[in-house]
């Protein structure tokens, strides 16, 4: 197979988009009593994705990553010039790995986890329908298309959110819609108008970032400011992140899962496939805003989970301040901080995606998330106990697992960002001088980190249990808990010890990236 | 024959005067009907004396159209005088208003 | 190439597989065997690494004995220094001498009068000597060598005496591999092999050894006995690993593995609430500290100019003194807050007696001997760092050497104020690192990291011989429930006063060696200036010590006993490691003995040995003084010590002459609850900043979120239906639906006037047929006759 490029029918990225959907398609002809065959259609669709998807995995160049390999351009609207354009590369490969992974995990738990009022049938479509919008978005080259599959996803979290959601689903769900649906507004405002300004009347990834030099300064922060807000909605940034904590806290397990695990991730890998490359210099004139953004969502976020009582929105809040080390990594617009990023936008994923695998099992369990009812939980189920305790160690960035590698690499990126001279809006004080208090402040959240995480873990896990739960039988892990967990738990640990895994990868693609952005 | 082609055309004008009188003002049925065909053949009056003017023969095989068609005509308007009477026992068309908006 | 000294990395691997082994297996073979079963691994692990790291010890002995030369030395040398200059101005790091580079790779100690000799095709081999030797002295020793090597290698053991004057130097063994890259520079990971870390790697093994064997007991029938041995055996794979970093980033990573297994080992009974608190206090503590930590090793990274973490070079880069010194100083001061934290400076030193709470097995381990001095390693191993950030061999005062100082004092008066016997030691330990702390401050190298050695021993000997006392004691650790053990523990009472005298620093015990250096260090110096406040402190301490633990000896071993029950000696497994700890603390301070006292020794290669071989040479401070034995100081400090213990044992032996004087005197009073609610830092941290700052603050933030920001977003909502209420209600149902409706209102009342046409009277229909047709063709033949 010649991976370099081929025809929409020959590729296996269009195979890897689209099983999910045909799956879905064969699962709508099943009726819906059949349960399980519901639930071993989706896992085999999954997993044939999966397998499609380890093939490219595989047939990738991994010497020549910095280029776009398998690049399928077709037409596709013609008459406004939109095209299939599809392709990896090295950023957006370990985005693709964490989704192959991470939708069958969110099947198999959902094997014995389908959230009341049940029908496996339309939950498990769902899911299936994200897992093509998340791969398509993840390896569309073309504006228009990454816009269509940014919103395939929106609607079958709208409806997982509020369906299968807890008491204030209808708030959460609408608020999740209407938010995600504002930013989309927004950024393809900010694509029609690169569109058009750049004089280019391209749509393509690919082409844009040479072209979009034209568009005016003026004009270049408009066009950013919209994706910022975009995107920025999805990541979510301070002040723009109030729907997550209630559509976490609201979604099922599992879409609480998908949703810190991969969905997250559309924002933060938009700022870096689409944002930065072709607006550099607007970039660099946000670059101060970001990063200001980024570090009082760090402290701000750890502060908000320092103040909850419930263990599911705290963990909410935690991804705000996580995202917000990305963002900062984002923001020094150097070869390492964009690595930072990535790096921790899978090690976010598996952490937090984890963590709310352990919470849902948790509510499961005690019927409650409520952090002052619960207790003792290591005495109960030991093996949960202590699975909570690795994920909450590597959340807080312990080096060693996964964690640390986004936190760390961050902080340091902080350092030295690029365009070091550029005096800010800020009071008129320079990059790098800002730049370094958000250093410092940034190091500080790592504290903020350690204590709401390490006062969950030990309220819930430690001590024993509250007279309420007492005497109530509650089971340890279960089997398609562990086959669920276990991957994951795996790699946190494998990537924590080994981070050249990612790094490695995304490496060789940043630093052409970023030094074409530098340049211009 | 320019007099002559006057003449036709006033009786020819009179004949049809008396015809639109007749469909106006007569209210049973069957005159109306006959009036009717008054008004007819004075238009085939005046075909007729065109188509002899002009030398022309499509006057007057209109006006054999005209008879022919008349002759149907009469055939229906009387069995539709006929029903009328069966059902309201009159030709008085001012009685005949059901389709009154 | 030396055996075994590359491949260090199999002493952390050895014990990360025991962790994991005991992690899976663990519960299954204690079922099946029993503990004895699961002990083993963690045992025979550990056993394993301590004849391991005697056996590098041995090797590295070898190495500084017959120190590589000519290639083999520049290939170590450039090992060592890692792929430095890699990329740094894509970084954008501003590399300050990048010119001179590839000289100064070849030692920053060649300084530019040896610039010839660098290029002699046998690399540097300049002597690295702290003593004043003259220029010209330098110039020959190089020579020496030069030719010894090439000539034989036995010769140069022959002139080992010699070298003693001028040590060579020693590069130390290095290895390393690719951890990750980012922006095309390669990030390692590897190990470091020299004086220190073998001295680091037998200390951490030993003590880890002997408490593995002491825990068989200590903690028989334990809930969670598996759960202890796996977190031992992480704890040492992570201790190891961090004294074998060869760079900071992996001394960052080791460090913070420390701990969490810490966190894990003081949290061993999780079911009682203050455990847990404490093991918390433990992790929070040391993440403030982290964070100097972090932003240190950030800053040297950038700052060291060559994008490089490696430690060696960052070392010989901040001696080169090309650096920017502001920024050298605060790197040097933010690692320093990693130490304070970590090895329990003030005022982070609150953690480490609540961490007391843990297993005391584990004290003596992870709080005494080895965890928390990863701090006072820290300086020792970055002490190029810390001499060119703080000006140590230029000033009398500084950061370091005051908080090290202060910190020494205020630990050893707190530790005359508690009734826990763990506690007392604790403090004592908190003491005692402050003085390793002070000895490296006042650049008293040597000294710091020999006290530390010798403390390792005699301090885990004392916190074993606690956990025996309260293992016979039902388990308190109440010294007013304790006293008179002298007669039912005859071992845990002789090895308890050995380790105490060597605590207390009578000669010729342990202690009394290592703390001399330090205080002789303090007195001389380094360049012309003392640090006398320092060597005050010291005296003051020294005092101090002998009589904190004068106290805790006699009201634990001598008089009545007070607790109820009959203590008893405990069993083999915990006393043959009492015994093994107490031997150590009695003559291990000879491995230093001071050649000058008698010349004798001096020409067997006997003296100074620890420094000989522990003390390196490579990318460290040329100019380093190293004090010389003083006899009114030893004596000084000998009297002070022999005077604290006799008033320590003293005033309880006589019966407490001034009891009670708390309740008397107002001013002893607020001295003594002063003293007992620890000066208030807890109080400060707990009610001050997370009560009334923090909390609040989270509060407030959550406040601004749910209320302001979601206020924004629910309250946009709101009005968003509010207005398509209004455009429902009027534009909507008014103009729009307006309009529609008044198009069917014109049609309907239109065919209310035409439906009065429809008469359905037909004749009526003509005539208006008719007229129509008239009026028609009236128009027609009037528009005809106006067109004509």
């Amino acid at each position: 197979m010649d991976f370099t490029s081929g025809q929409f029918w020959t590729s296996p990225i269009t195979y890897m988009v689209f099983v999910p959907v045909v799956g879905a398609l064969v699962m709508l002809l099943v009726p819906k009593a059949n349960e399980t065959a519901h639930k071993v259609l989706a896992l085999v669709t999954s997993l044939v994705t999966a397998a499609i998807g380890i093939s490219i995995l595989t047939a990738f160049n991994y010497d020549s990553a910095g280029e776009l390999q398998g690049v399928v351009d077709t037409d596709w609207i013609p008459f406004i010039n939109a095209n299939w354009i599809v392709g990896v590369d090295g950023i957006s490969l370990p985005m693709i790995a964490l989704t192959l992974l991470i939708v069958p995990l969110c099947v198999v738990y959902s094997w014995d986890h389908i959230p009341s009022p049940g029908n496996a049938k339309a939950f498990l479509i769902l899911i299936l329908v994200l897992d093509t919008g998340m791969l398509g978005s993840f390896v569309a080259q073309d504006l228009i298309l990454f816009f269509v599959f940014f919103e395939v996803v929106l609607l079958p979290m709208y409806f997982m959110i509020g369906v299968w959601g807890g008491e204030n689903r209808q708030y959460a769900s609408i608020k999740f819609f209407l938010y995600t649906l504002f930013g989309s507004a927004l950024m393809i405002v900010a694509f029609i108008s690169l569109y058009f300004l750049s004089g280019a009347e391209t749509f393509s990834m690919i082409e844009l970032p040479g072209l979009a030099q034209s568009i005016t300064h003026g004009w270049q922060l408009v066009i950013f400011g919209g994706m910022l807000i975009g995107f920025g909605i999805k990541v979510p940034m301070f002040p723009v992140h109030t729907w997550l904590p209630d559509a976490h806290t609201q979604a099922p397990t599992v879409g609480s899962v998908i949703l810190a695990a991969v969905l997250l991730k559309l924002g933060t890998y938009g700022f870096i496939r689409i944002a930065i490359p072709i607006l550099p210099e607007a970039a660099r004139s946000y670059q101060w805003l970001i990063g200001l953004l980024a570090v009082i969502g760090i402290i701000y976020g750890a502060l908000c989970c320092l103040a909850q009582t419930d263990m599911k929105r705290l963990i909410a809040f935690s991804s705000v301040a996580h995202m917000g080390y990305v963002m900062l990594a984002i923001a020094t617009l150097t070869t390492f901080g964009i690595n930072a990023a990535i790096f921790g936008m899978v090690a976010h994923g598996l952490i937090t995606g984890m963590l709310f695998f352990v919470a849902g099992s948790t509510k499961e369990r005690y019927h409650t998330l409520e952090i002052k009812r619960l207790g003792g939980l290591l005495k109960q189920a030991p093996r949960m106990g202590w699975i909570l305790g690795l994920a909450t160690m590597a959340s807080l960035g312990l080096p060693g697992l996964a964690g640390f590698w986004g936190e760390f690499p961050a902080i340091l990126s902080a350092y030295d960002p690029t365009n070091a001279d550029y005096s800010t809006g800020f009071f008129g004080v320079s990059n790098l001088v800002l730049f370094r208090v958000f250093m410092v402040v940034a190091a500080i959240g790592t504290v903020f980190a350690a204590g709401y995480l390490l006062f969950l873990f030990q309220r819930v896990a430690f001590g024993v249990p509250s007279e309420e739960f007492e005497h109530e039988p509650i089971p340890d892990v279960n089997r398609f808990e562990w086959i669920a967990w276990v991957p994951m738990l795996v790699l946190i640990v494998v990537l924590g010890v080994y981070p050249n895994l990612i790094f490695s990868v995304t490496d060789s693609t940043v630093a052409p990236m970023m030094q074409l952005a530098a340049g211009g | 024959m320019d007099l002559m082609l006057n003449q036709f055309l006033f009786l020819g004008a009179i004949l049809f005067c008396i015809g639109v009188y007749g469909v106006l003002a007569r209210r049973n049925a069957v005159m109306v009907l006959m009036s009717i065909e008054l008004i007819l053949n004075s238009v085939n009056i005046n075909l007729v004396a065109f188509s002899t003017m002009w030398g022309v023969a499509s006057g007057a095989v209109f006006a054999l159209f005209v008879i022919a068609v008349a002759a149907a005509e009469v055939g229906v308007g009387l069995a539709l005088v006929l029903m009328l009477y069966r059902n309201m026992r009159s030709i008085d068309v001012d009685r005949v208003d059901l389709m009154k908006g | 190439m030396p055996y075994l000294l590359d491949k260090v990395w199999i002493l952390p691997a050895i014990m990360a597989g025991s962790f994991l082994l005991i992690l899976f297996f663990g519960k299954k073979l204690l079922a099946r065997f029993g503990e004895k079963a699961t002990a083993s691994i963690g045992i025979a692990s550990i056993a394993v690494c301590f004849i391991l790291s005697l056996f590098i010890a041995g090797q590295w002995i070898q190495r500084v004995n017959h120190p590589p030369t000519g290639a083999d030395m520049a290939a170590a040398e450039e090992a060592c220094l890692g792929p430095s200059e890699v990329a740094a101005e894509e970084m954008g790091v501003e590399v300050y001498a990048p010119a001179e580079h590839g000289e100064a790779s070849h030692g920053a100690e060649t300084e530019g009068d040896h610039s010839t000799e660098a290029d002699d095709g046998h690399g540097t081999s300049e002597p690295a000597d702290g003593e004043a030797t003259t220029s010209d002295e330098h110039g020959a020793a190089p020579m020496a060598t030069g030719e010894s090597a090439a000539a034989a290698t036995p010769t140069a053991a022959a002139a080992e005496p010699a070298a003693e004057e001028g040590h060579e130097e020693v590069i130390p063994v290095c290895a390393s591999m690719t951890w990750f890259e980012s922006d095309h520079i390669d990030f390692e990971v590897g190990t470091v092999l020299d004086g220190l870390s073998a001295m680091m790697l037998f200390t951490v093994t030993m003590i880890s050894l002997l408490v593995h064997l002491y825990s068989l007991e200590y903690l028989h029938k334990d809930v969670r006995f598996t759960h202890y041995y796996a977190f031992l055996s992480l704890f040492s794979a992570s201790m190891l690993f961090y004294v074998l970093s060869s760079n900071t980033l992996q001394m960052l990573v080791g460090w913070e593995l420390v701990g969490v297994c810490s966190f894990g080992l003081i949290g061993h009974w999780w079911e009682q609430r203050a455990n847990t608190d404490a093991a918390l206090k433990a992790f929070l503590t040391n993440r403030v500290g982290d964070t100097g930590l972090i932003i240190g090793v950030v800053v040297l990274f950038f700052a060291t100019g060559a994008a490089s973490f490696n430690v060696f070079f960052q070392n010989q880069q901040a001696l080169s003194g090309e650096l920017n010194t502001t920024l050298l100083l605060i790197a040097a001061l933010a690692l320093f807050w990693g130490v304070t934290s970590k090895s329990g400076q003030f005022p982070l030193h609150t953690w480490l007696p609540d961490a007391m709470a843990g297993p005391t097995p584990v004290s003596a381990l992870i709080h005494a001997a080895t965890m928390v001095v990863a701090g006072v390693y820290l300086i020792a191993r970055m002490y190029g760092v810390f001499w060119g950030g703080l000006e140590i061999g230029d000033s009398s005062i500084h950061y370091v050497a005051f908080i090290g100082g202060f910190t020494t004092i205020i630990g050893g008066i707190l530790a005359f104020v508690q009734q826990d016997l763990k506690k007392v030691l604790a403090y004592s330990t908190i003491s005692q690192l402050g003085y390793m702390v002070m000895a490296l401050g006042v650049g008293a190298w040597t000294a710091g990291v020999f006290h530390l050695f010798t403390h390792a021993f005699f301090k885990a000997c004392l916190f074993l011989g606690a956990g025996s006392v309260s293992h016979a004691c039902h388990h308190t650790f109440d010294m007013r429930e304790m006293g008179g053990l002298r007669k039912y523990m005859p071992s845990t009472h002789k090895t308890f006063l050995i380790a105490t005298i060597a605590l207390a620093g009578i000669f010729p015990f342990a202690g009394f060696w290592s703390k001399d250096e330090i205080l002789a260090g303090a007195a001389n110096g380094q360049g012309d200036k003392a640090y006398t406040l320092m060597l005050v402190m010291g005296l003051i301490t020294a005092f101090m010590t002998a009589a904190y633990m004068g106290r805790a000896y006699y009201k634990t071993f001598r008089g009545e006993y007070r607790g109820h029950g009959t203590p008893h000696e405990s069993p083999k497994i915990i006393t043959i490691p009492l015994w093994i700890l107490a031997v150590f603390a009695t003559v291990i301070g000879l491995v230093n003995f001071p050649g000058h006292i008698i010349g004798a020794v001096d020409d067997a290669g006997l003296a100074h040995r620890f420094e000989h071989y522990v003390q390196p040479t490579f990318a460290f401070p040329t100019d380093l003084e190293v004090a010389p034995f003083m006899y009114w100081l030893a004596g000084l400090s000998l009297v002070l010590a022999g005077f604290g213990l006799a008033i320590g044992i003293g005033y309880f032996a006589k019966g407490e002459p001034l009891k009670g004087m708390t309740e008397r005197n107002p001013l002893a009073r607020i001295g003594y609850v002063f003293l007992e609610k620890k000066y208030y830092l807890d109080a400060l941290y707990e009610s001050g900043i997370r009560d009334t700052v923090v909390m609040p603050l989270a509060r407030a933030a959550y406040w601004f979120n749910m209320k302001v920001l979601d206020g924004i977003v629910n309250g946009l909502g709101v009005a968003a239906r509010k207005f398509g209420t209004v455009l429902y209600r009027y534009v909507d149902q008014g103009v729009v639906d307006g309009a529609v409706n008044g198009t069917g209102l014109v049609s309907e009342e239109s065919g209310q006037f035409l439906r009065r046409l429809q008469t359905g009277k037909v004749q009526q229909y003509g005539a208006l047929l008719f007229g129509a047709a008239v009026i028609l063709a009236a128009i027609f033949v009037l528009t005809n006759a106006i067109n004509a």
